[in-house]
């Protein structure tokens, strides 16, 4: 069981300025994998073809999801196949209340016919808030309509938990948290972690995986993974930058 | 056996039964008041069918407009009243419903003993006209169809006998909403729907008005609304229009809110074919305020066509104007709207903002919001925009696995539900988000 990415190219459908070159990446179920990379390197790109955004245009590759290429799949299909998005700008839907938003996207896996029983949903719902530290008063409030940069990743976090994908694909979450809300949010996704799902944590930064600790780092550079290692990768990366990797690539290019 | 019929087919000339020709419809009313239908009839056969050039008629179709194919509407049988009546199902808690059928009071429910609190008069028009001649004399029809559709105006006073006559004395607050339902049935069949709330000093009342069609016949609805909203009262007005989808329809509005008073109307526009509406408020002592809304879901054909006018005459005084339109398929809403700043009415604060959310290429809204000021230190602003959804918002909401076209309903259904948020009590919002719901599938 795993999300495997083979050979991923990707474009910009306006431009066609190519962003993704050819990437390589399996995250097996149960484990956590990490990517980071410079500004430019495409770490926003990935999540968004990942999740099927149609400004971008998949040129070769495959994204298996469990054996199935989800490539083909509308991003709705995608969401009920097992993949989940936290997005680093999650969007504000003005008169859309979280519980109904959250209400419809369960409903929508629901086979034909068959009701989401409202008081199960509810007490879910509540007790996935309680988790999260989140007031009631967002289960009424619009979707992130007016809420703070903290309030709007621990509702990402929140619709993660309700919706309880095979793989979550977390990205930038820990831009704009203060360290109590990375705390809380952190703790959130590591109440996921399990043998049956897998983690991508996109970031550019290593304090986030202080606290979601992973199994592997890779750094992405230019669209492609460049560089691999175990969980002290990131710290390395921390203490010395990109420059180094980006320096071997170089000179593996003259070589 | 085939018998021929022999039987002169009767042929009723059209011109004979047509509006255009009926004249008053004097119903039970005392003479004064039929002499003030007389009048209205005579003003009605003289003003002229409006046409495009007209300033109040900019970017409408005044051809859709003739009355000939419509008559006054027929009393229904019993059995189709008593279904009526079953359909008339609106709050679960309010304090008293009436419902109307083709003009003619059908029933009439007191729920509790708010409405009969210590002088108020919760009547229908008909009795009202008839026992009241001294308040139907000051605040009736005071000043009709100014934005345009006088000519209907008139028509409406000499037709007029259904609706409701809602006065509260001085400091009754009436807790729970009053509703009034319209039913039009028959083919070419006309309705004249009045509506008139005279609150008096720190009064408090809501009234829902539901207009509605039986069936889906082609018909004609011309109603005529008027709030009185006395010094420190407050009163609350919600329409909701869902007139067949052949329907012609009038709603003329007008509001005058003293000191320190507040009135919010809301209009809920779901059918109709072609729609006008034309809402006045009137700010005329210092401290009032006044709050215009209204969602149109405009799809097919539809056209709704709305006219609104802010007068501040005192000083002190606020309106906040929110129209939000959502337009799929071919439909066409036109808006012009004014806010008059009268001399002397100084620190004013003014807003009127029309947002129409274009759900389809072939879709078509036209907005000319204005302003007229003629006194200093005020704060008015105006506006109006039209865009289509953002792609962004539906890639979120697919996102999270919800389909397509769910998530476009979603959108548009967050878009008009923000004016339904600015209204007080839960269960009134809620029951208009039921009704949005239906429409937007």
């Amino acid at each position: 069981m795993s999300l495997e990415i083979r050979n991923l190219h990707a474009r910009i459908a306006a431009n066609g300025t190519e962003i993704l070159r050819g990437l390589d990446l399996t995250v097996e179920a149960g484990k956590v994998h990490a990517i980071m990379g410079p500004n430019g390197s495409g770490k926003s790109t990935l999540s968004k073809v990942l999740g099927g955004h149609p400004d971008y245009e998949v040129t070769e590759g495959e994204v298996l999801l469990d054996g199935v290429n989800v490539l083909g799949m509308e991003p709705d299909v995608r969401s009920r196949a097992g993949l989940f998005l936290a997005f680093q700008y999650p969007m504000e839907i003005p008169g859309v209340s979280n519980a109904n938003f959250l209400r419809a996207a369960l409903q929508a896996r629901l086979p034909e016919g068959e009701e989401l029983e409202a008081t199960d949903y509810y007490a879910r719902l509540y007790e996935k808030m309680d988790m999260l530290e989140m007031d009631r008063k967002f289960t009424a409030r619009s979707v992130n309509d007016g809420f703070s940069g903290g309030e709007k990743k621990r509702n990402e976090i929140l619709q993660m938990l309700m919706l309880e994908p095979k793989y979550a694909i977390l990205d930038e979450t820990d831009s704009g948290l203060d360290i109590d809300a990375l705390k809380i949010v952190s703790s959130g996704v590591n109440a996921m972690r399990g043998p049956g799902r897998g983690f991508l944590v996109i970031t550019h930064y290593q304090r986030l995986l202080d606290y979601i600790v992973p199994d592997v780092v890779h750094v992405l550079v230019g669209g492609r993974i460049e560089h691999t290692g175990g969980k002290e990768l990131a710290l390395e990366l921390e203490a010395k930058g990109y420059d180094w990797i980006k320096d071997d690539i170089a000179q593996a290019v003259s070589a | 056996m085939n018998a021929t019929i022999e039987a002169p087919i009767e042929t009723v000339s059209e011109e004979n039964d047509s509006l255009m020709t009926t004249g008053p419809d004097f119903a039970s009313h005392p003479e004064a008041f039929r002499a003030r239908q007389q009048a209205a009839w005579g003003k009605f056969e003289s003003t002229a069918m409006p046409t495009r050039t007209d300033e109040t008629w900019r970017f409408a179709d005044v051809k859709s407009l003739s009355l000939a194919p419509f008559t006054r509407a027929e009393v229904l049988g019993d059995d189709e009243q008593a279904a009526l009546l079953k359909r008339s199902a609106g709050l679960a808690e309010t304090s008293g419903r009436m419902v109307f059928a083709n003009d003619q009071l059908i029933g009439r429910d007191l729920h509790g003993d708010a409405l009969r609190a210590k002088g108020v008069l919760w009547l229908p028009m008909e009795q009202a006209i008839a026992e009241q001649a001294e308040l139907i004399e000051k605040h009736f029809m005071r000043e009709s169809g100014v934005l345009g559709s006088a000519k209907f105006a008139a028509l409406h006073e000499s037709q007029v006998k259904a609706g409701t006559f809602l006065y509260v004395p001085r400091g009754v607050e009436i807790a729970l909403p009053v509703e009034t339902f319209h039913w039009l049935s028959g083919e070419g069949a006309s309705v004249f729907p009045h509506t008139l709330i005279i609150a008096e000093e720190n009064a408090k009342v809501t009234l829902v008005d539901y207009f509605q069609s039986v069936g889906d016949e082609a018909g004609f609805a011309c109603g005529v609304n008027d709030i009185v909203v006395g010094s420190g009262a407050r009163v609350t007005y919600v329409a909701v229009q869902d007139w067949s989808r052949k329907t012609l329809a009038f709603h003329l509005n007008t509001t005058t809110v003293a000191r320190d008073a507040s009135a919010l109307a809301l209009r809920l526009n779901l059918g109709g074919a072609r729609v006008r509406d034309e809402a006045v408020s009137r700010l005329c002592g210092p401290g009032g305020r006044s709050d215009m809304l209204s969602i149109s879901a405009a799809e097919g054909e539809q056209i709704f066509d709305q006219r609104t006018l802010q007068i501040h005459e005192a000083p002190n005084t606020s309106s906040d104007l929110l129209y939000k339109n959502s337009l799929n398929d071919k439909a066409r809403t036109i808006f012009t709207g004014l806010i008059r700043v009268d001399e002397g009415a100084h620190k004013t604060d003014a807003y009127q903002k029309v947002r129409n959310l274009l759900l389809s290429d072939e879709a078509e809204a036209n907005s000319a919001p204005g302003l007229e000021i003629e006194a200093d230190d005020v704060r008015c602003t105006h506006g109006a925009t039209s865009g289509q959804v953002d792609m962004e918002e539906i890639f979120y909401l697919q996102s999270r696995g919800i389909p397509l076209r769910l998530a476009h309903q979603l959108v548009t259904f967050g878009f008009l539900n923000e004016v339904i948020e600015r209204l007080p009590g839960e269960p009134l919002q809620q029951k208009l988000r039921e009704l949005l719901h239906g429409k937007l599938g």
